[in-house]
């Protein structure tokens, strides 16, 4: 196992009365299992996915993602977790707008004190993701495809146990999203590595191996679609 | 902490936000440069007129008496000097035979290179420089116009007869001019023999003028040697004597200085936390990438204080630079403008000074709102939303800091702690009044929306309240500006009248001295019926003072524990007795007696530095001796004199019913409208009231005036210099305002909306924070002014609103200018770089 949620609330002081996110949330996420989080827009998927990441902590209940209690963890102990443990890939890709493509992807690494061989990894991953000629490229001067190609390599770069995407194809064309998608489950297969999706794209998540419905709040279904890959 | 990563990620971030930081660093290059050049300027202007105050008294020091001095004094003063000049002076009729006139005359007899500073203005000029050595005399240009005299005309000074060669057109000596009553006559030394004028008994006074070397600490050297010429009766005067004399009336020029350089200080102040913070708005998304892909919070702030800091210290360094460039260049580019030559020099104080206050202020100044990175949290990559602020005890230490910083910066200008705070405190109310205004100005909008206006005003006035507007910022950035210029316009303008005020054609410039009592009617009668004022006319007791705090003087000199001050006990006390104290005087303590009405108890009032002088207070005793009388005294009231008035001021003002009896004599002040009347006066005078003597203090204030243009130039051109720097530093906060509103512009395009639009919008929110900061930093600034007006400069307040109206439209019609010259940049942008989310 390596996320467990346990009675997660998230709540947040509105005006007038307090406003709950999420209520009371409990699953676990096995390595290598491909998990997508479904629901309408406002049931608290992306939430969720920020408590799961260790981006934020939850109201009440537990989180432990690749062995560490992260929900009780200080945020230095966290940041720590989601360079070592953790990628990240987002709808509207974050790169660092000041960074070329190459050291975007290098970021992560140097984060971890691993310079060196670092330019060469970077190279290597975004030769992967079809952008070995655009590695010196700022993110405006690349499409948004690219640029989510760019994250999909920045992603990887850390070998993270376990990766989260929100929305990764949310804001690419159909075709584009296509060879995204392609990549991201390719280099996922290469990697060995879990990975939770958020998403609203219901073709998308039921190409993964286990879909959580969220509404209101609540896990209304947790649905095993195919048997996950133990590693 | 890995700082190699942090090296690089603050090098690599930098890259693509060059332009952003060009303007972060413009403000403290200009900051830092407006700060060293304006301490420069201070250090060698302020030289440059404690050069003049010592042409007034032409040396470093004189040292004389009425007896030739002693060898051992000779000695000591060569072994101090490097130049020397002897001067004879004595008091002696002289006779004119070109006109069969006699006249009373001072003739000085002088060798050496005297004057050692400044220079004797003569007509012709190089009769200054041949007198000394041939036989010739210079005659006071007065005394020549008085009685039709013409260079070639000859003077009789005892037995020798001496060609006029020239005019004497200004004179060196006190300001205090009641030491000469009789025009000059310069001869050279060597010729003094010839007029066989001293005799014993003759009143003959001796002089050396001394020129020391830089360095020499003169007053230490007196100090040690005090005793010995207290023994041989012989005076000294140094430069520090005859500044003490300048220093009251120019105490304002210091102070303008030092407001100037906290202002320029200031501009810096708001260049910095301006720009990093909108710097900083600019990061926070990179920061949460950064902080999400699991950089630690401390690493963030490291990545950017390292990024700022090292670019902040560059500035400084160019600023430093730039600073004294500035105030080297512009003296030789302006030198065909300016009123008289500067020499300036590279001061490598103010230098040190501009570099550490520089690098300081930049780094608190930058740590407000960088450690606002600590707190952005890696959740916003997820979702963009407004951070919760949290209060954060580090900042709140950083804020004390920087309050301790300025109010340090104004104790090395002041040297007082209270003026400083009061000083610090004024900055912290008027940045909090700022602050004030802006939050109900959002509060406000929003809750008096105008909901029916049109679309246009409705989004720039939205654009005050919404997520993310600059109002806060803008308000207390354009505000602090547009009132630290105000105040500066309005300061420089009440300092110059009041400086230009004491110049030649304000000042009184006649005394008429030893006019009998009974005559004092009809000195006025003669004053009047020449058209001129009569400015003063006070009688005039001569005294010593015998004894006070219940010791003779004799004993207090002796007393080597005495707290007195020597130039107080010796002084000669010149008294005055009137009803009510003048009216340029201020009552420090007490109350002032006017009339004495018999009792044991004669109430006195003192000046306030005299009483410090003699160190005695309110009702302390003091005896004097008046022509062997001795009237015991009390002080009743301590006063400060208005030294800038050329008038007769007393140090010592007894009540009217003690003094009408004693030998005494009148003082009658007046102001003539040129030469000739003054030479018609003069022969009235002397014709009608042969015992008077007619002081013409125009030569004297030839050199005045030259120091009060030298100060008005000091002040115009610190002022205009800091006015320009600070509107350069206003520029930037604005133009650094852009990035504010870019996205929401580029947004407004790509629906579709018009430039014409997108102007007006813009056009609409600058306008209104045009308004409402200049209005805000206008009324900080004429209270500010008001309460400078009236405890720092002591002056009268008086604003002239014209003006003020003008920089109130300059302010609004520039941030509206640089708004939709924003707004601009962003109509011309692509609306597909939103689209790329850069």
């Amino acid at each position: 196992m390596i996320l467990e949620s346990k009675s997660i609330y998230k709540k947040y002081k509105g005006v007038n009365k307090e406003l709950t996110v999420l209520d009371d949330i409990n699953f676990t996420v096995e390595k290598g299992q491909i998990v997508s989080i479904v629901g309408p827009s406002g049931s608290g998927k992306t939430t969720l996915l920020g408590l799961c990441a260790g981006l934020d902590n939850p109201t009440s209940g537990s989180i432990s993602l690749a062995g560490s209690m992260i929900s009780s963890l200080t945020e230095n102990e966290k940041a720590e977790v989601r360079n070592r443990k953790v990628g990240f890939i987002f709808q509207n890709f974050q790169l660092l707008p000041t960074l070329t493509a190459l050291e975007n992807v290098m970021i992560p690494l140097e984060l971890q004190g691993r310079a060196k061989g670092a330019k060469d990894k970077a190279e290597q991953l975004l030769e992967r993701v079809g952008l070995g000629g655009r590695s010196h490229h700022y993110p405006s001067q690349l499409s948004g495809g690219e640029q989510q190609r760019v994250s999909l390599a920045r992603a990887f770069s850390n070998d993270p146990e376990i990766l989260f995407a929100d929305e990764p194809t949310g804001n690419l064309d159909e075709e584009t999203g296509a060879i995204v998608e392609g990549l991201l489950f390719d280099l996922n297969k290469e990697k060995q590595t879990t990975l939770i999706i958020v998403t609203h794209d219901l073709e998308l998540a039921n190409k993964t191996d286990r879909i959580i419905k969220l509404k209101g709040g609540r896990i209304i279904s947790d649905q095993t679609i195919k048997a996950s890959t133990e590693i | 902490m890995n700082w190699s990563l942090i090296v690089k990620t603050a090098i690599k971030d930098s890259r693509k936000d060059r332009s952003k930081l060009f303007l972060f660093m413009s403000s403290i290059i200009l900051g830092v440069a407006a700060l060293v050049a304006i301490n420069s300027f201070n250090d060698n202007l302020v030289r440059d007129i404690e050069n003049q105050s010592k042409s007034l008294l032409g040396a470093d020091m004189t040292v004389g008496g009425n007896r030739p001095l002693s060898e051992s004094i000779i000695s000591a003063l060569d072994s101090l000097s490097t130049e020397r000049t002897s001067e004879v002076e004595l008091f002696s009729m002289s006779y004119l035979p070109s006109v069969e006139q006699s006249q009373f005359v001072r003739i000085k007899g002088l060798t050496g290179n005297f004057p050692y500073y400044g220079r004797l203005i003569t007509e012709p000029a190089e009769a200054a420089d041949t007198y000394k050595s041939t036989s010739a005399a210079l005659v006071d240009d007065g005394m020549m116009l008085q009685y039709g005299l013409e260079v070639g005309d000859s003077i009789k000074l005892g037995e020798e007869m001496f060609p006029i060669t020239g005019r004497l057109m200004n004179a060196f000596g006190s300001v205090d001019a009641g030491a000469s009553f009789a025009p000059s006559v310069y001869i050279g030394g060597q010729n003094i023999d010839a007029t066989n004028l001293i005799q014993p008994g003759s009143l003959v006074n001796y002089k050396e003028y001394v020129k020391v070397d830089g360095g020499q600490d003169l007053d230490e050297w007196e100090d040690v040697r005090r005793q010995k010429f207290r023994n041989e009766s012989q005076r000294v005067t140094t430069v520090e004597d005859q500044r003490e004399n300048l220093q009251e009336a120019f105490s304002n020029l210091n102070n303008f200085l030092n407001i100037v350089a906290l202002i320029s200080l200031l501009l810096a102040c708001i260049g910095v936390a301006s720009s990093v913070l909108i710097y900083v708005k600019t990061k926070v998304q990179s920061i949460a990438i950064l902080r999400c892909l699991g950089m630690k919070a401390e690493e963030a702030f490291m990545v950017y204080f390292l990024q700022i800091i090292s670019l902040g210290t560059l500035s400084v360094i160019i600023g430093v630079i730039l600073g004294s460039v500035i105030q080297v260049i512009l003296p030789i580019v302006l030198k065909s403008f300016l009123p008289y030559e500067v020499n300036m020099s590279v001061s490598p104080v103010a230098m040190i000074k501009g570099f550490v206050m520089g690098v300081l202020i930049t780094s608190l100044f930058a740590l407000g709102p960088l450690l606002s990175i600590r707190k952005v949290t890696p959740l916003r990559t997820l979702r963009v939303s407004d951070d919760v602020q949290e209060s954060d005890p580090l900042q709140w230490s950083i804020y004390g800091l920087i309050f301790l910083t300025i109010t340090g910066f104004l104790y090395t200008l002041t040297g007082n702690v209270l003026e400083a705070l009061i000083f610090s405190l004024g900055i912290l109310i008027a940045f909090l009044i700022l602050y004030g205004v802006a939050k109900s100005v959002t509060w406000a909008v929003r809750r008096f929306f105008p909901s029916s206006a049109s679309f246009v005003v409705r989004q720039g006035l939205s654009n005050l309240y919404r997520p993310n507007n600059q109002t806060l910022t803008l308000i207390v950035s354009i505000g602090l500006g547009t009132g630290i210029l105000t105040l500066l316009f309005i300061l420089q303008g009440l300092i110059l009248n009041n400086v230009e005020g004491m110049g030649v054609g304000n000042q009184p410039n006649m005394i008429v001295f030893g006019i009998e009592a009974d005559q004092k009617q009809e000195i006025e009668e003669l004053t009047e019926s020449f058209d001129m004022p009569v400015i003063q006319n006070v009688p005039v007791v001569t005294m010593e003072l015998a004894e006070w705090k219940g010791k003779t003087k004799k004993e207090w000199l002796s007393d080597s524990t005495r707290t007195s001050r020597r130039w107080a006990i010796n002084r000669e006390a010149r008294v005055s007795y009137q009803k009510e104290i003048p009216p340029d005087d201020i009552l420090i303590e007490g109350t002032y007696t006017g009339t004495h009405d018999g009792g044991d108890s004669i109430m006195i009032s003192l000046d306030e530095r005299y009483s410090r002088g003699l160190d005695v207070g309110l009702g302390d005793e003091l005896v004097w001796n008046v022509q062997g009388a001795m009237i015991k005294t009390y002080v009743g009231s301590i006063r400060k004199i208005n030294f800038r008035k050329m008038e007769s001021r007393f140090f010592i003002l007894f009540p009217t019913g003690v003094l009408e009896d004693a030998p005494q004599f009148l003082i009658l002040v007046t102001k003539s409208p040129e030469k000739q009347t003054t030479a018609d006066f003069r022969n009235a005078v002397v014709r009608k009231m042969p015992n008077a003597s007619v002081i013409d203090l125009g030569s004297i204030l030839v050199t005045l005036n030259d120091i009060i243009t030298k100060v008005s130039y000091v002040i115009k051109f610190m002022a205009g210099f800091s006015i320009l720097i600070g509107l350069i530093v206003l520029i930037s906060s604005l133009f650094l305002s852009k990035y504010q509103r870019i996205r929401e512009s580029v947004l407004l395009r790509t629906l579709g909306a018009v430039e014409r639009k997108i102007y007006w919008i813009n056009a609409v929110e600058y306008a209104s924070l045009g308004i409402l900061s200049a209005l805000t930093g206008i009324l900080l600034a004429v209270i500010g002014s008001f309460l400078m007006a009236k405890f720092v400069f002591e002056l009268d307040f008086n604003l002239s609103w014209w003006p003020i109206i003008g920089i109130f439209i300059f302010i609004v019609a520039l941030t509206v200018f640089i708004g939709l010259w924003n707004s601009r940049d962003v109509v011309k942008r692509s609306p597909l770089e939103i689209l790329r989310n850069v």
